[in-house]
């Protein structure tokens, strides 16, 4: 039975003490001489001791689940096992205290660890040239698509060249970058075995695409086994082929990118290689091109010439910069680690333990729910919970996490109704999985009542969104405010 | 094999994994990608411990590099907190009864900093600044509907190379505004530049020069209430400067890599984003929000997520999904270390060691050319010696004294060396004396 660890906690900032923590050169008498117009006077987060500080931040940790805590199937997340030693690896002071903008002679190790990391996502995706730039998958795809932009401009086709295709099971940061990037989108459906539908995405596809946007496999966990005429076809109209690499581990060193004719490619090194995903990020979305597009990659890159490495080199034709310095550097230290020590073997380990686990999941799930698609999935898949009796998504979601299983991705795909995404990863025993369609099968006979009250084992039960975001609070002062307007009301 | 492969093989009626990739086409298929093997644990540390060995690190130098990324002090009680298992290994709170725990420490982030910046909307977290400032000019057109944006010409070529990616997507144009004789932003020119096409104007205080810019607030005057101005700070600088909100702005970003976060080679850090009350649905980023669950006890939700891509696709206000989230409470921690008296006082530690610093400076000539404007942490010195010649002379006292303005900052005479010096709480007496002895010498 599970029991969340339950305190009421206050704001920080209601917690009152001492400051305990010194600050170097306190007591030597500093002032800070400020002009008139622009002196601080106030603050407004009170002080306090630094235990406190740390009981209240247990606390809170305490209140929250993690893939460290139990099993974790969040579709398209690939919640998978963080090793520790990546942890320990990026805390190195040789890693931690360095500046980005110190001469390369004195970071030769971090470049180096940079170019390597780099030479081995090459061999992974198949692609000629990796940027470690951007900060996140989505910030990879808004890379990516400048790109696009930039080679089309610079074909003098940009203005003919407005469209980015791509299907109606795409993650929704697809169409969002490819807007942010100046494109407009077009959608193609997917067919009722969960693939695209060929002939909608020939009559989709014209002089008018600058690019074909797809994840393969795709968010129902299916592989597009026509994605090398997808791709001919798309090359012969002039478009360029971009992989969302988000489901990565369903193929990883099964097939690459590359092999299936993608021209970019952004990873997403907090999902396929292990990076902890510390709560919604720090992420990291490295970006691949082939031989034609490296003139277009942000600077700096790495470069090495036989004896030292260098991070002054600026591809000719640069899109510029999508980030302050050169990524998200300690993810980038924690999936180096990942990937030499799983080497190629514990790779296709790894891909093949995920499949192999999301295969018997949707094979136990299917015999009491539907699971749209062809039969073979790859690293998840999407169980749709409609037919007669069955409860809401967002009910069996619900019922999850109140038995310690934390719930699958629900509604999303948008196509699939009632849609829960499952994805189990490498990281997961028979007996967690078997936890989970059980408890999955138990919700079928929760009545609507049993519901309402779920969940009863957490922090919170079930909270308002609604009124959450019509009245939306998000920090202490607005609260105050709201408070203090509605006493006066009264007065 | 273990027993459970075993088990899910013959679930599956087949014998060998590699069979559930039969729908992959066999043209396509990899045999070997030539990676190595697998190292482990004891071998790859070492080979990590000797990577890292080669680098230099601010520890092992007298460093006053800056520029963008600070070395501050980072509190032990940060590493404890952000590397507990149930916040490391979470994902983005959506299923929010579970992951309360994580809600609350986000949204006493954005309380903290909206005390920090004055200001009402705060998001949980950006990228980094300059992906900040690139979305603050695309919301400043998304609200006012004009796309000429208005930023200082003197500022930093990566927040502006990462603005100029943003603003070609989104159709936006970018005018520089000069800056004055005293390094700040010029107010006639500006005051000539506004017009109907402009959708905002960004300043910074401190800015590139690190000089608080006394002229910041009166550009919402100048530009009024239908035109948004974004204002650049220094989260930690807002113990002693007056905050953002105060001077009419209506968008304040800035680095949060000050706020406990160390240096890590430039990443991970953290974009800071607040904004006014009404602008609160065009914000990007993902929002926590304070509510009540059904039983009317106090909870945490993830508030207007129709902004987001998940639900609005292409009509979404960013693309951005995952976030800093972590690199946020890490900075929670922090503030809630520091309190009001740490800031004020950390505010004041870096101002007088900065102006102690300039005054060893003004001991061996006039090298300072905004000597008469105020500045927080950072200032620029302009030394009459190649920089070839300046760094030799630096690596003979173990010594960074900062970053270097080349010619894409303008500077282009080979005879003159323009460096930005930043001093923190963390640089000695020890340091100093390197740098006195490195002006005896240069001087």
């Amino acid at each position: 039975m599970y029991h969340q660890a339950t305190f009421d906690e206050p704001i920080v900032i209601d917690i009152k003490g001492r400051r305990t923590l010194k600050i170097p050169h306190e007591n030597e008498g500093y002032k800070a001489q400020v002009p008139e117009e622009m002196r601080r006077e106030t603050i407004g987060i009170g002080d306090r001791e630094e235990f406190s500080v740390i009981r209240h931040f247990v606390k809170l940790s305490e209140m929250n689940f993690g893939a460290d805590t139990g099993f974790y199937p969040l579709g398209s997340c690939t919640m998978k096992y963080n090793p520790k030693i990546n942890d320990e690896i990026a805390s190195l002071d040789g890693f931690r205290m360095i500046h980005p903008l110190q001469d390369s002679s004195e970071v030769q190790g971090a470049l180096k660890l940079m170019y390597e990391l780099s030479e081995l996502l090459k061999k992974i995706t198949g692609m000629d040239e990796i940027t470690l730039q951007p900060l996140a998958g989505a910030g990879g795809e808004f890379t990516g698509l400048s790109i696009v932009r930039a080679y089309f401009e610079c074909k003098k086709e940009l203005d003919t060249r407005r469209e980015v295709v791509v299907p109606d099971s795409a993650h929704g940061s697809n169409p969002a970058s490819s807007h942010m990037a100046g494109f407009d989108v077009v959608q193609v459906p997917s067919t009722s075995d969960g693939t695209v539908d060929i002939e909608k995405f020939k009559e989709a596809v014209t002089e008018r695409t600058a690019a074909f946007m797809i994840t393969n496999p795709n968010t129902l966990g299916i592989f597009e086994d026509k994605i090398v005429e997808m791709a001919d076809y798309a090359h012969s109209k002039g478009a360029l082929l971009y992989y969302d690499g988000a489901n990565l581990n369903g193929i990883m060193t099964k097939t690459t990118p590359a092999k299936m004719g993608f021209d970019i490619v952004h990873l997403n090194l907090h999902k396929t290689f292990s990076t902890p995903h510390g709560g919604g990020g720090p992420g990291a979305g490295p970006v691949g091109v082939v031989e034609k597009l490296k003139d277009f990659l942000p600077y700096p890159l790495v470069t090495f010439d036989g004896e030292k490495y260098s991070n002054d080199y600026i591809p000719p034709k640069t899109i510029g910069k999508v980030a302050s310095f050169y990524g998200n550097f300690g993810v980038l230290v924690r999936a180096w680690t990942y990937i030499k020590m799983m080497g190629e073997e514990g790779l296709r380990d790894a891909c093949e333990n995920a499949v192999l686990n999301s295969n018997y999941m949707r094979k136990k799930i299917q015999e009491f729910m539907p699971v749209p698609g062809k039969t073979i999935k790859k690293h998840e898949f999407v169980a749709s919970s409609v037919g007669s009796g069955m409860p809401k998504a967002g009910d069996i979601a619900k019922h999850l996490i109140d038995n310690g299983v934390h719930a699958p991705t629900i509604y999303f795909p948008l196509i699939v109704p009632e849609a829960l995404m499952i994805e189990p990863t490498e990281s997961a025993t028979k007996e967690e999985m078997d936890l989970f369609i059980e408890t999955v099968r138990q919700s079928l006979k929760v009545s609507h009542e049993m519901f309402e009250k779920e969940p009863v084992n957490l922090k919170v039960t079930r909270i308002d969104d609604v009124d959450a975001s019509k009245n939306p609070k998000p920090t202490l002062r607005m609260v105050r405010k709201e408070q203090k307007e509605a006493l006066q009301q009264i007065i | 094999m273990s027993n459970d492969l075993s088990e899910l093989l013959k679930e599956l009626q087949i014998q060998n994994p590699d069979e559930l990739f039969k729908d992959i086409p066999e043209s396509i298929r990899t045999s070997l990608l030539g990676l190595p093997r697998g190292m482990d644990e004891d071998e790859v540390r070492r080979l990590a411990g000797e990577y890292a060995g080669m680098n230099k690190t601010v520890n092992q130098q007298h460093s006053f590099l800056g520029f963008g990324l600070y070395n501050h002090y980072v509190p032990a009680a940060i590493s404890n907190i952000i590397n507990r298992n149930e916040f490391l290994t979470s994902y983005t709170p959506y299923q929010a009864e579970i992951s309360q725990g994580i809600m609350q420490a986000l949204f006493e982030y954005q309380s903290m900093i909206g005390e920090l910046l004055d200001m009402d909307a705060v998001n949980s977290s950006m990228y980094d600044v300059s992906t900040s400032l690139g979305e603050a000019a695309r919301m400043a057109k998304s609200i006012t509907g004009k796309d000429v944006f208005i930023v200082p010409k003197h500022m930093s070529r990566n927040k502006r190379a990462v603005l100029d990616n943003y603003a070609k997507g989104a159709d936006i144009k970018i005018k520089e505004v000069e800056f004055d004789e005293r390094g700040m932003i010029d107010l006639t020119s500006l005051e000539k530049m506004v017009d109907d096409n402009t959708s905002g104007v960004y300043a910074e205080y401190p800015n590139m020069f690190g000089i608080i810019d006394t002229n910041v607030p009166k550009i919402k005057g100048i530009i009024g209430d239908e035109r948004i101005f974004v204002a650049g700070v220094n989260p930690i600088s807002l113990g002693v400067l007056a905050p953002p909100g105060k001077f009419g702005a209506d968008i304040a970003i800035g680095e949060g890599q000050v706020l406990g976060l160390g240096l890590n080679f430039g990443g991970p850090v953290v974009g800071v984003f607040g904004t006014k009350e009404e602008f609160i649905r065009k914000m990007p980023g993902k929002i926590m929000g304070m509510t009540k669950d059904h039983n009317g006890k106090m909870a945490f939700s993830m508030i207007l997520q129709t902004r987001e891509q998940h639900i609005r696709r292409e009509r979404a206000v960013t693309n951005m999904t995952s976030n800093q989230a972590l690199m946020a409470v890490a900075a929670a921690v922090y503030l809630s270390l520091l309190g009001d008296s740490g800031l004020r006082k950390i505010g004041e530690v870096n101002m007088g060691r900065t102006r102690e610093l300039m005054d060893v400076v003004r001991e061996f000539g006039p090298f300072l050319p905004y000597e008469s404007s105020p500045v927080f942490n950072e200032f620029l010195i302009r030394l009459n010696e190649s920089k070839t010649y300046v760094n030799r002379i630096a690596k003979k006292y173990n010594l960074n004294p900062g970053y270097v303005l080349g010619k894409e900052y303008g500077f282009t005479d080979r005879n003159q060396v323009n460096i930005i010096t930043n001093v923190t709480e963390r640089n000695t007496n020890d340091d100093f004396n390197a740098y006195r002895e490195f002006l005896r010498e240069v001087a």
